[in-house]
């Protein structure tokens, strides 16, 4: 009896201007989690407020979602990862609970990107890498991933179709996704016709299309323990392996830029703590901020030999229907990346999809799942991996 | 009477924009403006670093000598840039990329007179140092 479960799952809907406070946009994960868990707010032990906190005007937010919450007096905490910051946070929940510290706790991720402008979130986003020796330079995500996807392009032979077919993907899953921020289906035709917006430049060679919009949102995640899953829950889903890596901050640390290593190691102790090789995952959210980003991700996790991730996207086998299903509910680029609620979405997107309550995303059967979720440049890397009973 | 203290912020000259301008490694800065763009070593153990450094996490000394770097290195990876960060849109359009030196990999750019057709990943390039309209400092990676 010393398992570690998640019970409930929540996020609000993804959005641009989202028409709150940063403590109501927190409420709609942490109800729907709630609600999902069947709990209330006094089974709660601890919570862990997982955000990137430049993108707020209030100094350590947790206090402030304890009180609206109703967690207090129960201990709370800030975590912060970047964009990884709420798989970092299901972490250290695991921790917490397997110890025996706390018997439930909750992580909540929340993101309200729609107060400063894109030009500014851009340059916040470029402060989360190395602000004394790069952003003097100009940098900003989108071009830190251009060079990985140029690198990719030069050595492996990927295309910028290959990489626009991710998008198309998707957008096939964004459709049916109530949550999404985009919900409209993208042609591939979009990316080459140089009017449509798609197609637009923004860091060679990744284009409009290619990356993933901000947006306003939360989640939340309850973790518990063996004994509170069982009396609480009917379809508790396990959290059977974790990895957690970290790599150079400044790009002249770095030894690949073909993939990420910190994904690759991440994957590697989640796999080896599951006992389970890359060809028993049934289903997969990775952090597809662009689409580059996902065909890393095909590779760095074992789907597919480096190099070889092109294929997967081109046979279709990371389709719901494929071989290996990835993104099935739109991923960051459908759903829009709301930082510190990004993580907590992907694995709520695998805990529905292991209970069998994905509704139209719903993948066939699925037995062991696993959340990829990088934050930075591939600064810090989390691989989580869930099964049900 | 007490003089006020001189706070040595040359470090606020590197870049479009600097976001730092206190650092123990402010001698770069300066020898940035002599057309010198410097690494350093630690002088206890040997270990090179680019960017400099204060300290080094081997042999937790802080006895650094600087070194020029020279030579010609491999272009690892670029990308131009088509929007920018608020306070670079002048810059525009400009390439970050990151060159290998054997002992050493820089982050930086790419030098804007060189045509897009003329970079390709592999070519060989250096590192010179270079000086902004504005007067700020950085260094930009030329055909070698």
């Amino acid at each position: 009896m010393d398992r570690v479960a998640i019970i409930g799952v929540g996020q609000s809907a993804f959005v641009r201007g989202y028409p709150g406070s940063i403590r109501e946009l927190a409420f709609e994960g942490f109800k729907e989690a709630l609600e999902d868990a069947k709990i209330s707010v006094s089974d709660i032990g601890a919570s862990i407020v997982c955000s990137a906190p430049e993108y707020d005007k209030q100094r350590s937010p947790s206090g402030v979602f304890a009180e609206y919450l109703g967690l207090t007096p129960q201990p709370t905490f800030y975590l912060e990862s970047l964009c990884s910051s709420t798989s970092m946070g299901l972490r250290m929940a695991y921790s917490l609970v397997k110890s025996g510290l706390h018997d439930v706790v909750a992580v909540l991720g929340f993101q309200k990107m729609s107060e400063i402008s894109s030009a500014e979130s851009q340059e916040r986003m470029g402060r989360g890498a190395d602000i004394q020796w790069e952003s003097p330079f100009g940098t900003m995500m989108p071009a830190y991933y251009a060079m990985f996807a140029k690198a990719h392009m030069e050595k492996y032979g990927t295309t910028l179709e290959d990489m626009a077919l991710v998008r198309v993907k998707s957008a096939t899953y964004g459709q049916v996704n109530e949550k999404a921020l985009f919900r409209k289906p993208v042609a591939l035709e979009s990316f080459s016709d140089p009017e449509h917006f798609m197609s637009g430049p923004v860091s060679s060679p990744l284009r409009v299309g290619d990356c993933c919009a901000n947006a306003d949102g939360s989640s939340c995640l309850i973790v518990a323990s063996e004994e509170k899953a069982r009396s609480f829950s009917q379809k508790p889903v396990w959290i059977l392996g974790l990895g957690a890596a970290s790599a150079s901050v400044n790009m002249s640390g770095r030894d690949i830029f073909t993939g990420l290593a910190v994904a690759r190691q991440a994957g590697e102790q989640a796999y080896k703590m599951a006992g389970i090789e890359p060809k028993d995952v049934d289903v997969a959210e990775v952090h597809d901020c662009f689409t580059i980003s996902e065909i890393l991700a095909y590779e760095d996790l074992g789907f597919a030999e480096p190099g070889e991730g092109k294929d997967l996207i081109k046979g279709k086998e990371t389709y719901r229907e494929g071989s290996i299903p990835v993104n099935v509910d739109g991923g960051l680029l459908s759903k829009g990346h709301p930082i510190g609620a990004t993580g907590g979405s992907q694995i709520r997107t695998i805990v529905l999809e292991l209970r069998g309550e994905a509704g139209e995303m719903q993948v066939k059967d699925p037995k062991i799942g696993l959340v990829h979720n990088i934050g930075g440049v591939g600064l810090y890397g989390t691989v989580s991996i869930l099964g049900r009973e | 009477m007490s003089k006020k203290k001189e706070i040595d912020d040359r470090f606020k000259r590197f870049g479009t924009v600097s976001f730092t301008s206190v650092t123990k490694v402010n001698d770069f800065i300066d020898q940035l403006d002599q057309g010198k763009v410097m690494g350093n070593r630690c002088v206890e153990c040997g270990m090179v670093f680019f960017p400099p450094r204060a300290d080094c996490y081997k042999c937790l000394a802080s006895n650094m000598e600087w070194f020029e770097i020279k030579g010609t290195g491999k272009l690892v990876t670029y990308s131009k840039l088509k929007f920018a960060p608020v306070g670079f849109e002048d810059d525009l359009p400009y390439s970050i990329a990151v060159v290998d030196f054997g002992d050493c990999k820089i982050f930086g750019r790419i030098a804007s007179d060189i045509p897009d057709e003329d970079v390709q990943i592999g070519m060989a390039m250096k590192t010179a140092a270079n000086k902004l309209p504005s007067g700020q400092l950085n260094y930009v990676f030329t055909k070698a």
